[in-house]
């Protein structure tokens, strides 16, 4: 945790979301450029506390309490760019993301396509389900995002990773679409190193080895994959699995060297089914790897509806480990 | 009009506002040559508005043009050549052919935005601008402009909110030409004047007629400065009339054919050069050297234009990604010391402080919330604002506004 004389990280396990504060606090005390804009994000240091010390340590000019107009949290933020400036948008809740698709999709992703006009900015916000947080406070919008040419879309599943990307990713000169599985703020503990350090934007990682099918996932999904690779351990399926990280761009080439190892592939993503990664994965896979694949390619998904608020029914309509494990058992039988 | 500016001033109007109605007119024979890729938008009768507004700004400020305003680009120090060849979605344009109209810009030398086709997104990016400009101590202001439509649209309200909260140096040019395609401003908005928008946001504003460039300047010089010394931002109702359709393909029946005779019988241009000879500043040789200039000029431009190639179709491949130092070495121009931003001195104690809290009418000198209508702050502060902005109104009110009474009194309710 940050303490009053800024000495950030120590190297010890962090919660999931003091990784993300760390890397705020630690880019801006390396560079005043970098600013948080955002709705409750001074005084009350944001919903969930990512920002809480910033205020104090870097002041108002740095630290701005927005009206609740993400189009003006964007769009400010896009112009703060123009002149140098590194902001971190804040969205409350990444569902409110959406108020401001035109301001991302249109004016800040298109610029440097069209005019020569780089954008250096970091929208992030807390997503995801498992909280019953209901229909608006637990979305998983970034397909939204990955289908807009123009931006980069993180979406880490540990401490290090969170850290390492948001820091990365304000030091990128392209906008940047920073997912924060809220389900992980407190639950996920993980080693930080001392000093700094970032993750490249774009590269997957194989968090665990295994020879007879790829599992492939991201955020909250990761640790539910992980979960059912050890079930399928114990019944003698070693599951590679592979964190994607970064969505776009998407890193084909650790997909493919997984699945040409293994010739099987399941996409397991928190996300609603039709039009989820795991569609961008499977026509990869077709084109590039058909003739290594020894089965269909399958996916454990959410269910194509909104997100329901009651436990029971958010219960069944996210993905876990033992529908994980299902699919997988099947998958392996081919 | 009153006299006011240095001749050379009063010739620089002048000038930019034939150079204005210069370029698009050679490009309305352009788009009857086939020679323009796409859609042409006109500003006939409205050069006034671009080219009064953009005069008053510095070279270190900042502008975001909408498509009516190829004038204020031409301010700005835009070629006419890079009009031409955006239209012609030719490969030496701006945007190498990627974009057309006036959707171009320039981040490091004429510092420019780029607008995109959705309306009013410009004003929260511009508010950006001028807040980055603040915070870098760079003493800039940003403006930009919306019509009449525009600013129906739910980022008009965000933007200006969020500049009117921040105080930002922002001047918002809102160009009521009286028509967003064919739907005429009554069905916009349901105001007689724009302007008392601003009310809205706390933010002063003034109504201009949009015909009267000298005007048009005088009202925008002294809007910006105030917003350049921290007044937060203004709002500038310009009020003029869209001759042309809202593109070339649109013939505009729509519109009633007394109300195109009223407006063409006002032509800025028109207006500005009987007042030039009134005041003997323009005569018919003088005149005539500037349209010699003008007109050779835009032959050259436009075949430099004529000439330049179709970019390469492999171009629509690249440069959707900044790849970094390489493409683009972002550099932060700091014009205050960074130590006033950076720890210890940024920092700061978190709390809200509530300015009058306790102070009200109501509470009788005692620790008692305040109540509406009991804002004493506030109550004194609109008195100042009055009397401030009807000295305004006296010194910048032309001669024949459209509704120069409502003006005054817009001004005088402006906070």
């Amino acid at each position: 945790m940050p303490g009053a004389n800024g000495n950030a990280s120590n190297g010890t396990q962090v919660t999931f979301l003091e990784a993300i504060k760390q890397a705020m606090f630690e880019e801006m005390e390396r560079d005043p450029a970098v600013v948080l804009i955002g709705e409750d994000v001074g005084v009350y240091g944001g919903a969930f506390k990512t920002s809480e010390g910033l205020l104090r340590r870097f002041g108002w000019e740095r630290v701005i309490d927005t009206p609740i107009s993400e189009s003006a949290i964007i769009g400010a933020a896009c112009g703060m760019s123009y002149c140098g400036l590194r902001p971190i948008c804040e969205m409350q809740f990444i569902d409110f993301i959406v108020c401001a698709f035109n301001q991302i999709t249109n004016f800040v992703a298109k610029g440097h396509y069209l005019w020569n006009a780089p954008a250096p900015i970091v929208v992030r916000g807390p997503s995801g389900g498992g909280v019953h947080g209901g229909p608006f406070h637990s979305a998983n919008p970034e397909m939204y995002f990955v289908h807009t040419p123009g931006l980069k879309v993180i979406y880490p599943s540990t401490p290090y990773d969170a850290k390492g990307l948001l820091k990365a990713a304000v030091r990128d000169n392209n906008p940047v679409l920073f997912f924060e599985h809220k389900f992980l703020y407190r639950r996920i503990k993980g080693e930080v190193p001392a000093g700094d350090y970032t993750v490249p934007i774009g590269k997957a990682v194989v968090r665990r080895g295994g020879k007879h099918l790829t599992i492939i996932s991201y955020a909250a999904m990761m640790h539910t994959s992980l979960e059912a690779a050890e079930a399928l351990a114990r019944e003698g399926i070693e599951a590679e699995v592979i964190d994607l990280r970064t969505l776009l761009p998407l890193d084909e080439e650790t997909i493919l060297n997984s699945v040409k190892k293994t010739n099987k592939c399941l996409v397991v993503h928190e996300d609603t089914r039709t039009g989820g990664i795991a569609g961008e994965i499977a026509a990869i896979l077709f084109e590039k790897a058909f003739d290594d694949l020894d089965g269909p390619l399958m996916r454990v998904t959410s269910l194509d509806t909104p997100v329901p608020y009651a436990p029971t029914l958010e219960e069944y309509f996210l993905p876990n480990a033992r529908k994980i494990f299902s699919a997988a058992k099947e998958l392996a039988r081919y | 009009m009153k006299k006011e500016l240095t001749r050379q001033q009063y010739l620089d109007l002048y000038y930019y506002m034939r150079l204005n109605r210069g370029v698009e007119d050679m490009m309305v024979k352009l788009f009857r040559q086939n020679k323009i890729v796409g859609g042409l938008y006109s500003s006939l009768g409205q050069e006034a508005i671009s080219v009064g507004t953009a005069y008053a700004l510095e070279k270190k400020d900042w502008l975001a043009p909408m498509i009516r305003n190829i004038g204020a680009l031409l301010v700005k120090g835009v070629r006419p050549r890079d009009v031409f060849m955006q239209h012609m979605a030719k490969y030496d344009s701006p945007t190498k052919g990627k974009d057309g109209t006036s959707h171009f810009g320039d981040l490091d030398n004429l510092h420019i935005v780029s607008p995109i086709s959705m309306l009013g997104d410009l004003i929260p990016v511009m508010t950006g601008v001028a807040m980055a400009g603040r915070y870098l101590g760079q003493k800039i202001v940003a403006m930009t402009w919306i019509g009449d439509g525009g600013s129906s649209t739910g980022v008009f309200h965000e933007g200006l909110n969020f500049a009117a909260v921040q105080k930002a140096p922002f001047v918002l040019i809102l160009e009521n030409n009286l028509w967003a395609y064919s739907t005429p401003v009554r069905k916009q908005v349901p105001l007689e004047n724009l302007a008392d928008r601003a009310k809205a946001y706390g933010i002063d504003s003034y109504i201009v007629d949009g015909n009267d460039v000298v005007a048009v300047y005088s009202t925008a010089k002294e809007a910006v400065e105030r917003a350049r010394m921290g007044e937060g931002p203004i709002l500038i109702e310009a009020k003029s009339f869209r001759r042309m359709g809202h593109a070339q393909h649109d013939p505009a029946e729509y519109v009633p054919k007394e109300m195109r005779a009223y407006w063409q019988a006002r032509d800025p241009i028109t207006l500005y050069e009987k007042f030039l000879s009134s005041e003997k500043l323009l005569d018919a040789k003088s005149k005539k050297e500037i349209e010699e200039e003008i007109n050779t000029l835009l032959a050259k431009e436009r075949e430099f234009a004529e000439n330049s190639p179709l970019p390469p179709a492999e171009l629509a491949e690249t440069g959707v990604y900044c790849t970094g130092d390489d493409c683009h070495k972002i550099r932060v121009k700091w014009e205050r010391p960074i130590e006033e931003v950076t720890p210890p001195r940024s920092s700061v104690e978190a709390v809200w402080t509530v300015p009058g809290f306790g102070s009200g009418q109501g509470s009788g000198g005692a620790n008692a919330p305040i109540h509406f209508g009991d804002t004493q702050p506030a109550g004194t502060k609109r008195a100042e604002a009055g009397k401030h902005t009807a000295k305004v109104a006296a010194k910048v009110a032309p001669k024949k506004t459209v509704k120069a009474a409502s003006a005054s009194s817009s001004r005088k309710a402006g906070r």
